[in-house]
């Protein structure tokens, strides 16, 4: 089946507040999707559903088939969860952890899917070979949150959920990160939907990106697709007879052209940029909070 | 073999892992020796006095009735707390995101907690035995009789304490139950013979499993006689068995219902709540 997420109209409502009031998204096998949003947009609800770890009021959701609030074990043997440690499991070894915890996933094997992951291979891959025989209790932050990955592949997950990973990593954790979730999107071809604050991060790992906005989906689309969308347009920087100038243009290729056309030769230091991600999620998020005042009170009226 | 059968077996290795966590924790350890010293100074403070009545040693019959505190402290207490426990530092939701984990995790906390138990009975007797003479322990009735109270016993405690794991929301709420635990016990004859209590407290004592644990034990290791202290001047094994069996019929039927319940409510959001609160109220 290549149709691994079928999200369609999903609402939830706490009380008489709306927290999700229409999301639809898929996802393919294979293909990492970001999930950003501002605070309080529902992305955490949305993930927790998706997992089977929380109730919807209305709509359909399909993951890997399934309905996660049916979801039974050999649903759950194929889906990974990439939880926050905290305190637990505080006293057990690393890799004594992690043989347990995959111990469960073997009768689950399919063919050509050997699960779980053998653990060795695994603590190399999360780079946490040389502390395998540690308590989990003396582990780094950083380390720890290698350790809650570890956890949540251990089983090797056709999908993969991840809830803010990188939160309190340094920047090369966050490097060291990134090449764990390119490895398992190319080599396992697992599907993964994370969600997080670092559009940096978003760009990098994501093949497309969903906004989560005033409780739908406002955008979904690789990072280049939003801001064509967005017609955030680019900058063109360019400098003549020692002076520089800066240019926000829609169509740069077409300015470009006007530029040579014009001055020719005396053109240097030409630099175009194309909206960064975080230009283009800012407008889409204002845009879309513009928006919401009306619909309020719509509803109120 | 069946993912059930494969969680079980994991179960069971988590219960020895843990329980070997347990064993070599100073602060587990000590609390340990603490409870087993303070039982058996309960027992000496009282060796020369006698039950009243008789000419029997009330050390000795509250060494056998520590017995069942003990069943109840780890049975009930302690399964009851590490249940919180495990909730609130998310541990419950890691077993939940993996297959047949709410399984493992569940039989490696029974097998955890019933070796503590049976390892506490045995130090209790072991070191009590060495310092006062008049336990029944000739007789391999006694230990037959010891045998199903301790069987009895777990099946009547361990489900209850999920439960009751289950519904408390927090760790400091759990020091409720260590109260009411003390309570029971002042009530239900483990220090002092119940005859000499008010009738509405020999009624309420009865209805817990306590009491009747304590009466078990002292069935299983004090002579034949010590029955004349007893309500109705007899062991009462039959009707022994008869609460013990109807508190683990009760409990083995909720703790499913109350635990699928909780569990159910677990998700990432509601640990790191947990977590954010916790850290703001050091």
């Amino acid at each position: 089946m290549d149709c691994v997420l079928d999200v369609s109209d999903l609402r939830m409502r706490y009380g008489k507040t709306d927290v999700l009031t229409g999301v639809s998204f898929v996802a393919r096998r294979g293909e990492v999707l970001a999930l950003l949003g501002p605070n309080g947009a529902g992305k955490t609800t949305t993930i927790e559903i998706l997992e089977g770890f929380r109730g919807r009021s209305a709509g359909r959701v399909s993951v890997l088939g399934v309905d996660p609030a049916h979801g039974d074990e050999a649903w759950r043997a194929r889906t990974g969860v990439v939880l926050q440690s905290w305190r637990d499991h505080a006293r057990w070894r690393v890799r004594e952890l992690l043989a347990h915890l995959g111990r469960y996933y073997a009768p689950y094997s399919a063919p050509g899917l050997t699960r779980p992951w053998d653990v060795d291979d695994l603590l190399a891959t999360v780079g946490l070979g040389e502390h395998a025989r540690k308590r989990v209790r003396e582990l780094s932050g950083g380390q720890r949150r290698r350790l809650d990955v570890a956890i949540g592949i251990v089983g090797r997950p056709e999908l993969l959920f991840l809830d803010e990973p990188t939160a309190g990593f340094d920047p090369e954790g966050r490097r060291e990160f990134h090449d764990v979730v390119h490895r398992l999107a190319d080599r396992e071809e697992a599907t993964i939907l994370l969600t997080t604050h670092d559009l940096d991060e978003a760009e990098r790992l994501a093949d497309r990106i969903l906004v989560l906005a005033g409780g739908t989906i406002i955008a979904d689309g690789s990072a280049d697709e939003l801001s064509r969308a967005m017609s955030t347009g680019s900058e063109v920087r360019w400098s003549r007879d020692g002076q520089r100038f800066v240019h926000a243009a829609d169509d740069a290729t077409a300015f470009v052209r006007e530029l040579f056309r014009q001055y020719g030769e005396s053109i240097e230091d030409l630099e175009v940029h194309r909206a960064s991600l975080e230009e283009t999620y800012m407008a889409l998020v204002r845009k879309a909070e513009n928006a919401a005042p009306r619909r309020l009170t719509a509803v109120a009226a | 073999m069946s993912p059930t059968l494969v969680a079980a077996r994991a179960g069971l290795a988590r219960g020895r892992i843990e329980l070997k966590q347990t064993l070599t924790a100073p602060g587990e350890v000590i609390a340990f020796l603490a409870t087993t010293g303070g039982f058996l100074a309960a027992m000496l403070s009282a060796r020369h006095t006698p039950v009243p009545g008789t000419d029997f040693s009330l050390g000795i019959s509250r060494l056998v009735s520590v017995l069942a505190l003990d069943i109840g402290l780890y049975g009930i207490m302690q399964m009851g707390d590490r249940l919180v426990g495990d909730r609130e530092d998310g541990t419950l939701l890691r077993a939940k995101a993996i297959p047949n984990g709410l399984l493992g995790y569940l039989l490696g906390k029974v097998v955890n907690i019933s070796a503590q138990i049976v390892l506490a009975v045995a130090t209790t007797l072991t070191v009590g035995a060495f310092l006062v003479n008049g336990l029944a322990i000739d007789d391999p009735g006694s230990w037959l009789t010891l045998a199903w109270v301790l069987g009895l016993g777990l099946l009547a405690t361990l489900p209850l304490g999920a439960v009751l794991g289950s519904l408390f929301p927090n760790t400091r709420s759990t020091a409720l139950l260590l109260l009411a635990l003390g309570g029971l016990a002042a009530i239900s004859g483990i220090f002092y013979p119940i005859t000499r209590l008010p009738a509405y407290l020999q009624w309420t004592a009865q209805v817990f499993p306590l009491y009747w644990l304590g009466l078990g034990m002292r069935s299983a290791l004090l002579p034949h006689t010590m029955a004349a202290v007893e309500i109705g001047h007899s062991w009462r094994h039959l009707a022994t068995i008869g609460v013990l069996t109807a508190w683990a019929i009760t409990g083995l039927a909720l703790a499913p219902i109350v635990m699928r319940r909780t569990t159910r409510r677990e998700s990432g959001s509601k640990v790191a709540a947990r977590r954010e609160k916790a850290m703001l109220g050091r």
